[in-house]
Protein backbone atom coordinates (compact mmCIF):
# COMPACT_ATOMS: atom_id res chain seq x y z
CA UNK A 1 0.00 0.00 0.00
CA UNK A 2 3.23 2.28 -0.39
CA UNK A 3 1.03 4.55 -2.97
CA UNK A 4 -1.71 5.22 -0.76
CA UNK A 5 -2.67 8.86 -0.13
CA UNK A 6 -5.36 8.89 2.72
CA UNK A 7 -5.32 12.68 3.16
CA UNK A 8 -5.22 13.97 -0.52
CA UNK A 9 -7.44 12.08 -1.78
CA UNK A 10 -9.87 12.21 1.24
CA UNK A 11 -9.43 16.50 0.69
CA UNK A 12 -9.70 15.97 -3.03
CA UNK A 13 -13.27 13.90 -2.60
CA UNK A 14 -14.21 16.49 -0.49
CA UNK A 15 -13.88 19.18 -2.94
CA UNK A 16 -15.34 17.09 -5.77
CA UNK A 17 -18.43 16.94 -3.16
CA UNK A 18 -18.63 20.67 -2.49
CA UNK A 19 -18.10 21.42 -6.47
CA UNK A 20 -20.92 19.10 -6.84
CA UNK A 21 -22.99 20.91 -4.32
CA UNK A 22 -22.46 23.98 -6.21
CA UNK A 23 -23.64 22.91 -9.73
CA UNK A 24 -26.74 21.26 -7.90
CA UNK A 25 -27.56 24.69 -6.15
CA UNK A 26 -27.53 25.90 -9.77
CA UNK A 27 -29.87 23.31 -10.51
CA UNK A 28 -27.97 20.74 -12.34
CA UNK A 29 -25.78 17.14 -11.45
CA UNK A 30 -22.36 17.52 -11.74
CA UNK A 31 -22.40 14.31 -13.85
CA UNK A 32 -19.28 14.56 -16.21
CA UNK A 33 -20.35 12.30 -19.25
CA UNK A 34 -23.87 13.55 -19.05
CA UNK A 35 -22.21 17.22 -19.09
CA UNK A 36 -20.47 16.49 -22.14
CA UNK A 37 -22.34 13.95 -23.99
CA UNK A 38 -25.05 16.71 -24.41
CA UNK A 39 -22.95 18.90 -25.91
CA UNK A 40 -22.56 16.62 -28.76
CA UNK A 41 -24.20 18.40 -31.01
CA UNK A 42 -24.56 21.06 -29.03
CA UNK A 43 -28.39 22.59 -28.47
CA UNK A 44 -29.19 26.14 -28.00
CA UNK A 45 -29.30 27.57 -24.69
CA UNK A 46 -27.43 24.52 -23.17
CA UNK A 47 -24.72 24.64 -24.61
CA UNK A 48 -22.56 27.47 -22.56
CA UNK A 49 -22.71 26.08 -18.94
CA UNK A 50 -21.44 22.58 -20.37
CA UNK A 51 -18.49 24.68 -22.08
CA UNK A 52 -17.64 27.04 -18.68
CA UNK A 53 -18.08 23.48 -16.47
CA UNK A 54 -15.16 21.86 -19.08
CA UNK A 55 -13.23 24.53 -19.91
CA UNK A 56 -13.03 25.26 -15.56
CA UNK A 57 -11.95 21.38 -15.08
CA UNK A 58 -9.20 22.07 -17.66
CA UNK A 59 -8.24 25.39 -16.05
CA UNK A 60 -8.60 24.30 -12.38
CA UNK A 61 -6.19 21.15 -13.16
CA UNK A 62 -4.02 23.17 -14.54
CA UNK A 63 -3.55 25.09 -11.29
CA UNK A 64 -2.74 22.06 -9.67
CA UNK A 65 1.14 21.94 -10.53
CA UNK A 66 0.99 25.75 -9.54
CA UNK A 67 0.05 24.55 -5.61
CA UNK A 68 3.64 22.15 -5.80
CA UNK A 69 1.44 19.37 -6.79
CA UNK A 70 3.41 16.20 -7.57
CA UNK A 71 3.48 15.49 -11.09
CA UNK A 72 4.65 11.78 -11.34
CA UNK A 73 1.37 10.72 -12.93
CA UNK A 74 2.17 12.07 -16.11
CA UNK A 75 4.31 8.85 -17.74
CA UNK A 76 1.21 7.02 -16.42
CA UNK A 77 1.40 3.41 -18.06
CA UNK A 78 -0.51 0.75 -15.45
CA UNK A 79 0.13 -2.50 -17.73
CA UNK A 80 3.77 -1.20 -18.59
CA UNK A 81 2.78 -1.23 -22.49
CA UNK A 82 5.00 -0.46 -25.10
CA UNK A 83 3.58 3.57 -26.41
CA UNK A 84 1.88 1.86 -29.59
CA UNK A 85 0.14 -0.49 -27.37
CA UNK A 86 -0.80 1.95 -24.98
CA UNK A 87 -2.35 4.03 -27.77
CA UNK A 88 -4.19 1.61 -28.73
CA UNK A 89 -5.38 0.59 -25.29
CA UNK A 90 -6.47 3.93 -24.75
CA UNK A 91 -8.66 4.55 -27.65
CA UNK A 92 -10.27 1.11 -27.00
CA UNK A 93 -11.34 2.21 -23.61
CA UNK A 94 -12.17 5.81 -24.65
CA UNK A 95 -14.62 4.05 -27.23
CA UNK A 96 -15.93 1.94 -24.21
CA UNK A 97 -15.99 4.43 -21.85
CA UNK A 98 -17.76 7.36 -24.44
CA UNK A 99 -20.54 4.37 -25.10
CA UNK A 100 -21.14 3.06 -21.42
CA UNK A 101 -21.29 6.18 -19.99
CA UNK A 102 -24.05 7.39 -22.31
CA UNK A 103 -25.89 4.29 -22.22
CA UNK A 104 -25.68 3.91 -18.55
CA UNK A 105 -26.75 7.42 -18.29
CA UNK A 106 -23.36 8.46 -15.64
CA UNK A 107 -19.70 7.46 -14.57
CA UNK A 108 -17.92 8.17 -11.11
CA UNK A 109 -19.18 11.62 -10.62
CA UNK A 110 -22.81 11.53 -11.82
CA UNK A 111 -23.49 8.27 -10.35
CA UNK A 112 -20.88 8.09 -7.88
CA UNK A 113 -20.51 11.71 -5.96
CA UNK A 114 -23.83 12.72 -6.86
CA UNK A 115 -26.01 9.31 -7.79
CA UNK A 116 -25.04 7.97 -4.28
CA UNK A 117 -26.15 11.28 -2.50
CA UNK A 118 -28.96 11.20 -3.63
CA UNK A 119 -29.43 7.74 -2.32
CA UNK A 120 -30.40 6.69 -6.04
CA UNK A 121 -31.18 3.29 -6.47
CA UNK A 122 -29.82 3.03 -10.02
CA UNK A 123 -26.82 4.88 -9.38
CA UNK A 124 -25.99 2.34 -6.87
CA UNK A 125 -26.32 -0.54 -8.72
CA UNK A 126 -24.41 1.57 -11.51
CA UNK A 127 -21.25 2.16 -9.52
CA UNK A 128 -21.36 -1.28 -7.79
CA UNK A 129 -21.89 -2.82 -11.75
CA UNK A 130 -18.93 -0.74 -13.40
CA UNK A 131 -16.63 -1.03 -10.24
CA UNK A 132 -17.02 -5.29 -10.32
CA UNK A 133 -16.48 -5.35 -13.70
CA UNK A 134 -13.45 -3.06 -13.91
CA UNK A 135 -12.01 -4.85 -10.83
CA UNK A 136 -12.02 -8.00 -13.09
CA UNK A 137 -11.15 -6.28 -16.52
CA UNK A 138 -7.90 -5.32 -14.26
CA UNK A 139 -7.28 -9.03 -12.70
CA UNK A 140 -7.76 -9.97 -16.54
CA UNK A 141 -5.27 -7.41 -17.84
CA UNK A 142 -2.59 -8.26 -14.90
CA UNK A 143 -2.96 -11.35 -15.56
CA UNK A 144 -2.49 -11.84 -19.01
CA UNK A 145 -0.57 -8.37 -19.88
CA UNK A 146 1.60 -8.17 -16.71
CA UNK A 147 2.53 -5.11 -15.50
CA UNK B 1 -25.17 34.17 -12.54
CA UNK B 2 -25.84 30.38 -13.09
CA UNK B 3 -23.12 30.36 -16.40
CA UNK B 4 -20.58 31.83 -13.92
CA UNK B 5 -21.59 28.68 -11.19
CA UNK B 6 -21.00 26.18 -13.42
CA UNK B 7 -17.61 27.36 -14.51
CA UNK B 8 -16.61 27.69 -10.29
CA UNK B 9 -17.84 24.21 -10.18
CA UNK B 10 -15.97 23.11 -12.72
CA UNK B 11 -12.86 24.93 -11.65
CA UNK B 12 -13.27 23.24 -7.75
CA UNK B 13 -14.01 19.77 -9.93
CA UNK B 14 -10.76 19.87 -11.84
CA UNK B 15 -8.49 20.66 -9.31
CA UNK B 16 -10.07 18.28 -7.05
CA UNK B 17 -9.40 15.51 -9.07
CA UNK B 18 -5.88 16.22 -9.52
CA UNK B 19 -5.39 16.39 -6.00
CA UNK B 20 -6.94 13.32 -5.20
CA UNK B 21 -5.07 11.24 -7.36
CA UNK B 22 -7.53 10.77 -9.74
CA UNK B 23 -5.89 11.86 -12.64
CA UNK B 24 -3.54 9.02 -12.81
CA UNK B 25 -4.59 6.20 -14.41
CA UNK B 26 -1.42 4.32 -12.61
CA UNK B 27 -3.65 5.31 -9.58
CA UNK B 28 -6.54 4.31 -10.57
CA UNK B 29 -6.00 0.73 -11.78
CA UNK B 30 -4.20 0.29 -7.98
CA UNK B 31 -7.55 0.70 -6.55
CA UNK B 32 -8.97 -1.50 -9.17
CA UNK B 33 -6.02 -4.07 -8.21
CA UNK B 34 -7.63 -6.31 -5.52
CA UNK B 35 -5.07 -9.03 -5.71
CA UNK B 36 -1.67 -7.27 -6.06
CA UNK B 37 -0.15 -3.86 -4.65
CA UNK B 38 -3.59 -2.30 -3.78
CA UNK B 39 -3.83 0.96 -3.13
CA UNK B 40 -7.71 2.48 -1.31
CA UNK B 41 -7.29 5.64 -2.44
CA UNK B 42 -9.72 6.04 -4.71
CA UNK B 43 -12.44 5.33 -2.03
CA UNK B 44 -11.40 8.03 -0.10
CA UNK B 45 -12.06 10.18 -2.79
CA UNK B 46 -15.53 9.08 -3.62
CA UNK B 47 -15.87 8.67 0.51
CA UNK B 48 -15.07 12.58 0.87
CA UNK B 49 -17.20 13.05 -1.90
CA UNK B 50 -20.33 11.31 -1.22
CA UNK B 51 -19.69 12.41 2.70
CA UNK B 52 -20.25 16.17 1.01
CA UNK B 53 -23.21 15.43 -0.97
CA UNK B 54 -25.48 12.99 1.30
CA UNK B 55 -25.87 16.06 3.66
CA UNK B 56 -25.81 18.87 1.06
CA UNK B 57 -27.95 17.29 -1.73
CA UNK B 58 -30.99 16.70 0.99
CA UNK B 59 -30.92 20.22 2.51
CA UNK B 60 -30.55 22.10 -1.41
CA UNK B 61 -33.58 19.84 -2.89
CA UNK B 62 -35.79 20.44 0.13
CA UNK B 63 -35.71 24.02 -1.89
CA UNK B 64 -38.83 25.18 -3.89
CA UNK B 65 -35.94 25.68 -6.76
CA UNK B 66 -32.36 26.08 -6.89
CA UNK B 67 -30.23 29.39 -4.96
CA UNK B 68 -28.90 30.11 -8.71
CA UNK B 69 -31.10 29.27 -11.29
CA UNK B 70 -34.94 28.59 -12.44
CA UNK B 71 -35.26 24.87 -11.77
CA UNK B 72 -33.97 21.51 -11.05
CA UNK B 73 -32.60 19.32 -13.85
CA UNK B 74 -32.66 15.61 -12.69
CA UNK B 75 -32.88 12.39 -13.89
CA UNK B 76 -36.13 11.15 -13.50
CA UNK B 77 -36.00 7.60 -14.00
CA UNK B 78 -36.00 4.74 -11.35
CA UNK B 79 -35.86 1.75 -12.51
CA UNK B 80 -32.81 -0.66 -13.26
CA UNK B 81 -32.76 -1.25 -16.80
CA UNK B 82 -31.20 -2.85 -19.50
CA UNK B 83 -29.28 -0.04 -20.48
CA UNK B 84 -28.47 1.27 -17.02
CA UNK B 85 -26.47 -2.56 -16.60
CA UNK B 86 -24.99 -2.50 -20.12
CA UNK B 87 -23.88 1.20 -20.35
CA UNK B 88 -22.01 0.46 -16.60
CA UNK B 89 -20.62 -2.83 -18.10
CA UNK B 90 -19.04 -1.52 -21.04
CA UNK B 91 -17.83 2.02 -19.09
CA UNK B 92 -16.31 -0.35 -16.28
CA UNK B 93 -14.50 -2.48 -18.54
CA UNK B 94 -13.08 0.93 -20.44
CA UNK B 95 -12.31 2.25 -16.82
CA UNK B 96 -10.32 -0.99 -16.01
CA UNK B 97 -8.49 -0.69 -19.45
CA UNK B 98 -7.64 2.98 -19.72
CA UNK B 99 -7.65 3.63 -15.76
CA UNK B 100 -9.67 7.01 -16.93
CA UNK B 101 -13.13 7.75 -16.14
CA UNK B 102 -14.65 11.21 -18.30
CA UNK B 103 -14.12 13.69 -15.38
CA UNK B 104 -10.10 12.68 -15.01
CA UNK B 105 -9.44 12.35 -19.06
CA UNK B 106 -11.45 15.65 -19.91
CA UNK B 107 -9.23 17.21 -16.74
CA UNK B 108 -6.12 15.75 -17.83
CA UNK B 109 -6.02 17.94 -21.33
CA UNK B 110 -4.31 20.90 -19.46
CA UNK B 111 -1.34 18.49 -18.98
CA UNK B 112 -0.64 18.44 -22.86
CA UNK B 113 -0.35 14.60 -22.88
CA UNK B 114 -1.00 13.30 -26.41
CA UNK B 115 -2.41 9.63 -24.97
CA UNK B 116 -4.84 11.50 -23.23
CA UNK B 117 -5.85 13.64 -26.24
CA UNK B 118 -6.30 10.11 -28.01
CA UNK B 119 -8.41 8.81 -25.31
CA UNK B 120 -10.61 12.01 -25.28
CA UNK B 121 -11.29 11.20 -29.13
CA UNK B 122 -12.40 7.97 -28.68
CA UNK B 123 -14.37 9.09 -25.88
CA UNK B 124 -16.42 11.40 -27.95
CA UNK B 125 -16.53 9.08 -30.97
CA UNK B 126 -17.81 6.24 -28.20
CA UNK B 127 -20.54 8.79 -27.70
CA UNK B 128 -21.48 9.59 -31.22
CA UNK B 129 -21.57 5.74 -32.14
CA UNK B 130 -24.13 4.99 -28.65
CA UNK B 131 -26.52 7.93 -30.01
CA UNK B 132 -26.47 6.53 -33.31
CA UNK B 133 -27.52 2.98 -32.32
CA UNK B 134 -29.57 4.42 -29.81
CA UNK B 135 -31.82 6.45 -32.57
CA UNK B 136 -31.10 9.45 -30.15
CA UNK B 137 -30.28 11.39 -33.61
Amino acid sequence: MENFTPYSSLLGGIILGVASTLLLMAGRIAGISGILSYLIPPQSGDALWRVLFIAGLIVGAAAYPLFGGDMSFLNANPYQLSDNAHYVLLIIAGLLVGAGTYVGAGCTSGHGVCGLGRLSLRSLTAVMSFMAVAVVTVFVMRTVVGG
Amino acid sequence: MFNIISLISGLLFGFGLALSGMVSPSKVVGFLDLTGNWDPSLAFVMGGGVLVTVISFRYILKQPSPFFGKEFKLPTKTDLDKYLISGAVLFGLGWGLGGLCPGPALSSLAYGNPKIFAFVGAMVGGILIAKALTGAF
